[in-house]
């Protein structure tokens, strides 16, 4: 390929993923407030286009006419930067996600350990977005994001660790390919367990949603955000919902791999991220908020032991299978 | 292959750049369509509808630091386990005890931090 090929193909890459993280934060969104306006006997949106489907794109050109509000007294740059650092590491996680063997925007040999690196850069943009409103909540707001993200990003890195044993690569399109004939789920049951447990308060979802816990924090690390920006920390919030169903998805669940009936890889991969969407708003709507100790407790005493332990024995039945060790 | 291997990374950094560049240019379009009144109680920072009293930029428990630090340590250890996850099969038992002894010696870390309270969020 010549140079400029290669620099056509990026912009084409680039123009998809932008185009795709918009519609499919429209649609979780639109999807998040029937799932919960159903799940609490209400109707959700109905009033703007046919069962309400535009009234996110409502919501979105109502905050495109907002004024852009920086508080006097906060931290001029550090405020400006941190919905930045959060979309940015967004969507440089999105571009990792394999869609279909052949459907990937960066595909190189380690992308999950690149992907969980880059994802938790997300952690800076949090505690900048905290520290530079000088307003209280938002301080104690970013202050339990970055407590949180780095107490349970140890056990969700740890829980996919029982895959790579056993895939012995560390790229996302291999591991998928290993799923052929049963998905990861099965032998790692442990394992997904944990990594749901782990990557819905690493996204800040409830029941671990404390760092905007409105009911005690107003808004958390985004009190003083509004407008655009604050559309910034919203939109990086339903990519990451979505990335992480996909890595669920391609982790665990056996990605594009299909079953019973034949589809194309991408549908196959798109009804599975979906399926796990769907569970993470009926937690979202069902469960309460877990209590700051709580949350330190689950993550350290029981996610922790629990990921060494899934590690430990998925070492020690590969290698009693294989005659390793008798 | 090398092309390949490098036109990877290029993507990634074309994506890094594309969010910085994409979100600067919705703020900017965004500056030329909404209204721009700016009065003084606009920017108060937010308190309820109290007026606000002095700084946050001060003093926070140190139980945050805390658990900064034991994340690294155990962060640490998790990146270790990395290159050991994927090199497992052609370790076999070496690299096994190995690994278990590695965790033997970093594990009672966390134990001694339990049993002294530290992981205790008062």
């Amino acid at each position: 390929m010549s140079l400029l090929q290669t620099i056509l193909v990026i912009i084409i890459e680039l123009a998809a993923a932008l185009g795709f993280i918009m519609v499919t934060a429209l649609i979780l969104i639109y999807m998040l407030r029937k799932v919960m306006g159903h799940m609490q006997a209400r109707l959700g949106p109905i009033r703007v286009g046919p069962h309400g489907v535009l009234q996110t794109v409502a919501d979105a050109l109502k905050l495109f006419g907002k004024e852009d509000i920086i508080p006097a007294a906060a931290d001029k740059w550090t405020f400006r930067i941190a919905p930045a650092i959060v979309f940015t590491a967004s969507l440089a996680t999105f571009s990792f996600i394999p869609f279909a063997p052949n459907i990937v925007a960066v595909n190189v040999d380690i992308s999950l350990f690149f992907l969980l690196a880059i994802s938790s850069l997300a952690v800076l943009g949090i505690v900048m977005a905290g520290w530079g409103s000088n307003n209280k909540y938002a301080l104690l707001g970013g202050l339990r994001g970055v407590a949180q993200m780095i107490s349970y990003e140890i056990p969700l890195v740890l829980s996919t660790l029982g895959v790579v044993m056993m895939t012995g690569s560390l790229n996302l399109i291999d591991i998928v390919e290993k799923q052929k004939t049963m998905y990861n789920i099965v032998p790692q049951f442990l394992g997904f367990a944990i990594f749901i447990v782990a990557a819905l308060a690493k996204i800040n979802r409830t029941p671990f949603d404390l760092p905007e816990a409105e009911s005690e924090l107003v808004a958390g690390y985004n009190t003083e955000y509004s407008g655009m920006r604050w559309a910034f920390f919203f939109l990086a919030e339903f990519v990451n919902i979505f990335i992480i169903s996909a890595l669920g998805t391609i982790v665990f669940l056996g990605g594009w791999n299909g079953f019973l009936i034949s589809l194309p890889p991408w549908a196959w991969f798109m009804i599975k991220s979906y399926v796990l969407i769907f569970f993470v708003m009926w937690v979202w709507s069902t469960f309460p908020r877990f209590r700051a100790d709580q949350l330190m407790d689950v993550g350290w005493k029981i996610l922790l032991p629990l990921a060494l332990l899934n590690i430990a024995l998925t070492g020690l039945v590969i290698l009693l299978r294989e005659g390793r060790i008798f | 292959m090398v092309a390949d291997y490098f036109n990877n990374y290029i993507t990634l950094l074309a994506f890094i750049l594309t969010g910085m560049v994409f979100l600067s240019l919705v703020l900017f379009l965004c500056r030329l369509v909404a209204p721009r009144n700016p009065i003084p109680d606009k920017f108060t920072t937010y308190e309820c509808g109290m007026i606000p009293m002095g700084m946050y930029w001060s003093h926070f428990h140190v139980r945050y630091y805390i658990f900064a630090l034991l994340f690294v340590i155990f962060k640490i250890g998790t990146v270790f386990l990395y290159p050991w996850a994927v090199l497992f099969r052609s370790l076999g038992l070496f690299g096994f005890v190995a690994i278990i002894i590695f965790w033997a010696i970093l594990f009672p870390g966390l134990l001694y931090a339990w049993k002294k309270g530290v992981l205790k969020w008062v």
